[in-house]
Formats: structure tokens, sequence, C-alpha cells
């Protein structure tokens, strides 16, 4: 590992994309992800990149599109009401099995909303965003550290199953600075060129990518081999972490992302006062880990949700826990991240 | 005389899908054949649209790829950033082009994306069923303009060429027909100019090809082409309207 920096979040995750070989970024402007695409206009000219600002958030992920077509490293990144106008290129690239990173640092809605940090696009991240029968591998960090770590683990698992991939952050952990290690090598981008264009290998090795599918039989086949994927990914790439879990807790708390960082803090503050709470932290949102989420559920009184949105993720909760137990929901819109005191006193409301 | 050439390798064996008569057959043969003579076949990646030609990637003999409804422009200039050794072109309708792409294509053409923009200018969309496009002629009736175009409503269709002949960085921008053979023979010299300046580095060129939609028009392929010289040249006025690169040459040789 390299040294330690202090960095905000937007600045991390843009950082570890260039070490990681990412040397296309499109982005149209959108608080609060800003200090992303400056930091990128900044250095992206300096290792020899392509930065370029586009004339809106469709075109950025068109251009993303054709770079990802291209066969190159490519990320964009944008907020909640920009990534709802990259959605149509997200189902494109979706169905093109195109390997792309898409950053959204989320902040409140609906409609123009504000732009403090809320999770109310859990919904539109997880289940697909777009029109068709498709999802994308989404990522959801909860420290500086973490947003910075997942921009490689984005590409890899893009590259690995040809997918966008979404890294889904929040104006919180886009906004604040941290201290940051960049590891010292990254793994290197997979060999694009059995499908990428531009890439003929012989002069009969013609490529072509295409998401149009006319007869009914044939886009049925494609999108079951699609589905195919996803198994794949579900298999492979679920990732969760748990707190306090060895704990004797009759109450488990489900977080991810910032509401998970003021969850711990809660269990931390409530374990000195003598009240054991498990904490389960979803880090992939799809695939979601329901099967962890079920099993951490296991023998509890009750399971809360903690979200900083009107309660989205908590359907996730509920599909894992499968009626074994109450699942309660606390949860924030408007924009505003709940303190460890207020946290304290509505998970103690939840359990008295 | 004309000398029957069979089918250009630029362009592969695939059967067409556009209507009999449809002049979209002659626009591909054009860049295919140009791309053949400019020996660039294995070097270009086409993109095809949404619209009547949102096949070509079955014709096309290079790399293809098919993307959103007007998106081309966009995604040409990813692809063009991502790979500045090829030779990258968009290949679409008046409808894509000109109503839900027309962000896409005047930015595009605004930072002169070394790319070649195809424009299929049928004043309506085809592949939809004849619905009123932003080139429908005044007056002209449309699916959803069945009292014919009203201007007044709906505004006067827009000309693209004059449009981005406006931005400072364009490179090369010519309005061409498809309608009589000594037209398609001007036509394939823009074409090829088109590309050969995409080869050379010079810039956004941009090719607009006045067409038919015999089937939407109702009317037979050979009535449709006169109905076309007559109602379309007129508010599609052909021509070059800028070629930045060969003015800088001459520029050069006065020096
Ligand atoms: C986002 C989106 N909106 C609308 C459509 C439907 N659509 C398909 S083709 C087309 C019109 C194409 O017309 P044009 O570009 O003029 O091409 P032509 O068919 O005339 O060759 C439309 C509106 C679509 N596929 N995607
Ligand atoms: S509908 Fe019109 S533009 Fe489309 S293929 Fe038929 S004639 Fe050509």
């Amino acid at each position: 590992m390299g040294k330690k920096v202090l960095m905000k979040g937007n600045e991390a995750v843009a950082e570890a994309a260039i070490l990681a070989g990412c040397r296309h970024y499109f982005a149209y402007p959108i608080t609060p992800q800003s200090e992303l695409i400056e930091y990128m206009a900044k250095k992206m000219p300096l290792v020899d990149g392509t930065f370029l600002q586009a004339e809106s958030e469709v075109a950025a992920i068109n251009m993303v599109l054709g770079a990802a077509a291209c066969g190159v490293r490519v990320m964009t990144s944008s907020s909640s009401p920009g990534i709802s106008l990259k959605q149509e290129g997200i189902s494109y690239i979706a169905a093109s099995r195109l390997p792309a990173v898409i950053v959204n640092v989320t902040r409140g809605g609906p409609g123009l909303g504000n732009i403090a940090p809320m999770q109310c696009d859990y919904f539109q991240a997880t289940r697909g965003g777009g029109h068709g029968d498709y999802y994308t591998p989404v990522l959801s960090p909860s420290t500086v550290q973490e947003f910075a770590d997942m921009a490689p683990l984005a590409f890899e698992i893009a590259e690995k199953y040809l997918t966008p991939v979404m890294i889904l952050g929040d104006g919180m952990l886009g906004q604040m600075m941290e201290p940051v290690e960049f590891p010292d090598s990254y793994a290197p981008q997979k060999d694009p060129s059995e499908w990428a264009l531009g890439a003929r290998r012989t002069p009969d090795d013609r490529h072509i990518i295409n998401s149009l599918y006319i007869d009914p039989y044939v886009l049925q086949e494609k999108t079951e081999t699609l589905f195919e994927v996803y198994e794949e990914i579900k298999k492979n790439e679920i990732r969760f972490e748990t707190y306090n879990m060895d704990a004797d807790a009759k109450y488990l708390i489900v977080a991810h992302g910032t509401a998970a960082r003021v969850a711990k803090s809660a269990v931390d503050a409530l374990k000195e006062e003598g009240v054991e709470l498990a904490l389960i932290r979803p880090i992939t949102l799809w695939p979601y880990p329901y099967d962890a989420v079920a099993e951490a559920a296991k023998g509890k009184e009750k399971v809360i949700t903690i979200e900083l949105s009107m309660g989205q993720m908590v359907e996730d909760v509920k599909l894992a826990v499968c009626g074994e137990c109450p699942v309660e929901f606390i949860g924030k819109a408007g924009g505003v991240v709940f303190t460890p005191e207020e946290i304290v006193s509505l998970i103690r409301e939840k359990i008295s | 005389m004309t000398v029957f050439k069979g089918r250009t390798k630029g362009l592969t064996d695939a059967k067409l899908s556009y209507c009999p008569g449809c002049l979209h057959g002659v626009a591909h043969r054009l860049i295919g054949e140009s791309m053949e003579e400019l020996g660039i076949i294995e070097k270009t990646i086409g993109i095809a649209p949404v619209g009547c030609s949102v096949f070509a990637y079955n014709f096309f003999a290079c790399d293809v790829i098919q993307v959103p409804h007007g998106r081309a422009p966009a995604v040409a200039t990813g692809m063009h950033r991502a790979r500045p050794d090829r030779i990258v072109f968009t290949y679409q309708g008046d409808g894509d082009l000109a109503a839900i792409g027309t962000a896409e294509t005047i930015h595009a053409a605004n930072r002169s994306e070394n790319i070649t923009i195809f424009f299929v200018n049928n004043a309506t969309y085809g592949m939809t069923g004849g619905q009123m496009a932003p080139t429908t002629l005044p007056g002209m009736k449309a699916t959803t303009a069945p009292y014919g175009r009203d201007v007044s409503d709906t505004g006067y269709p827009m000309r693209l060429c004059e449009i981005l002949s406006q931005l400072e960085m364009t490179n090369y921008i010519e309005r061409v027909s498809l309608l009589s053979p000594k037209d398609i023979l001007k036509a394939k010299k823009a074409v090829k100019k088109a590309l050969q300046y995409n080869i050379d580095g010079k810039g956004l060129s941009f090719v607009e090809m006045i067409s038919t939609c015999p089937t939407n028009w109702g009317m037979d392929p050979l009535k449709a082409r006169e109905w076309a010289k007559e109602n379309m040249l007129p508010v599609f006025p052909l021509g070059v309207f800028k070629d930045r690169a060969a003015e800088e040459a001459k520029e050069k040789e006065a020096e």
C-alpha cells in the first residue's frame, strides 16, 4: 500500500479509477459529484487520458457506450437526476454486453429535490433503472477508502461479466474527507479483442455490437443468456459486512452506505448501555445478500432497516427475512443525515 | 455509358431490408464503395441508428454498432476518442438526427469530432410509418400532420447543413441528392471526400443526402423522385456549405 492521503470521496474514486487504468471519462456537471468531474478534468490530460464534458448526461453515457464498444476502460459519474437521463444508455450498454463503470453520488429527490445526501435512488439502481429485463451490479461504499477501492473492483466485475457496474455513493461520501490508501498495483484490464470494435485480428473478423432482436424467439434467447450471466454474478459477487454479529443480540440492524456508518456508531453506543445489536451491511445492493440477511435475522426478535429514504431497501430486507420476524423501518427524507444520538433514540423506540 | 461493377466489398452479402425503390440502398452502396476504394473497410466503425436503417449492421462490411435513437454522434465521439486511429461514421435518418438527436448532432459538430455523419433526409419517419419529421415540407401530409404540416404550428423544415455550417470548427458540409444518376455520382464524390477527410483527421464531415420514402409518401419510386426534385430541392438546396480543409489549402497555396 502506498501512503495515506486525505481526500474527498469524489476525488478518491476518481484517482482510484485512473490508477486502475481508466483513461476515458465522459460526464456532465451536477452537485454533489462536481469534484469528481473536476478532478478528472485536471488529471486525465496528465495521463494522456480523455476527459470530455458532454452536452448532457444522455450524451455522456452514449460516449461511454462508444468508448466501451472499442474496448477501453471507461467511466462516467453523475448524481440522481443525471442518472435518470443516463438510464437509456445504461439499458443499451447492458443489452449490448459492454463493460463500463457509472458512479452515482446520489442526492435528494424526486424531481430536482435537493443536493443533500439521500439513498432514495435505491430502487432505480437495483431494479435495472432503464427499460427492459436487466440488472446492473451495484456497489455501496460506506467510507472514502471503500469508495476508492470500488473503482478497480467495479472495472473487474464489469469486464468479467461484460456489464455496466454502478458505484452508488451519496452526497455525504462524495463530499467528506478521509484518509485513503491506494494499492501499488491493480488487476490489469481483461483482453477485449474477442468482442470490441476496431479490433480486427483477421480480415474476416468483423465485430457487431447490437441490442436489436426483432425475432421474439431470438430476443428471448438473448435475454435468457443475459440472465445466466446474472446467475453467475449472484453466485460470485455478493458482498456484505457484519458487525457485532457474534454478540447475543436480540435485534438485527440492516443498513448500507452512509446510513450504515451512523448505524454502526449507534450499535457501539447502545452496547455501552448493555444493549447488543447485530448489524449487517450489504455492500452489493444488486446482487443483494438475501441469504446472509436471512441468516443474520435468524432467531432475532426484530429486524430494523435504516435508510436515508422513505424506505426502499426495506423491501429487500423483507424479502430476505420472509416473515420469520418483524421488520421495522427507520428512515429520513429530505437529506439530513441522522445524528448518532437521534438514531440511538429511534432504535430505542423500536426495541422498547 | 454506365459499367455495372457488381457488389462492392464494402457491403456484405446480406439482402437489404429496405422497400423496393427506397434510396437507402443507394446511400449504402455509395458508402460501401467509398470504403472499398479508400481501402478502409477493416479500419472503419459504422454506427447504425434507429429507423429504417437500423439493420445497417447487417449490411456494411466494417465493424458496426447499433445505438439508441438519435445518440449516434455521441457514441461516435466516445469511439473516436477511444480509437483515434479508426474511421468512425454514423448513418442517420432525419428523425434520428434532426429531432431526438439534435443536441448530440450540434455538439459533436461544434467540437468538430473527427467523424463522418451521413444524414439521409426523406422528410419523414419511415420506420414508424410516416409521421412528421423536422424536415417534413410545409403543407406535406404525414400521419401526425394529417392536414399537412402547418408551419405556424410546427415550425419550418429544419435545414441541418445550414445550421451546422455556422459552427466555427466543422470541416465539411455538403447536401447532395440521390434523385438522379447524375446526382448519385456527385453524392459518391461527397461521401468519399467526407471519409477521406476523416482519414486525414480534418474534423467533422457531414453529408446530407436528399432521399425518398416511396412507401410512406404513397408514390411509386419514380414518382417519388420527381416529387422530391420538385418539392424538396427548393427547400433543401444542394451544394457545399463548408469545406474548411479545402479553403485552408487554398489559402496556403496563395501564401
Ligand atoms: C427513444 C426512442 N423513441 C422513439 C423510437 C421509435 N422510432 C423508431 S424509428 C423512428 C423514426 C426514424 O425516422 P428517421 O430517423 O427519419 O429514419 P427513417 O426510418 O425515415 O429511415 C422512431 C421515432 C425509438 N426507437 N426510440
Ligand atoms: S419505409 Fe420509406 S425509408 Fe423506410 S425502407 Fe421503406 S421506403 Fe425506405
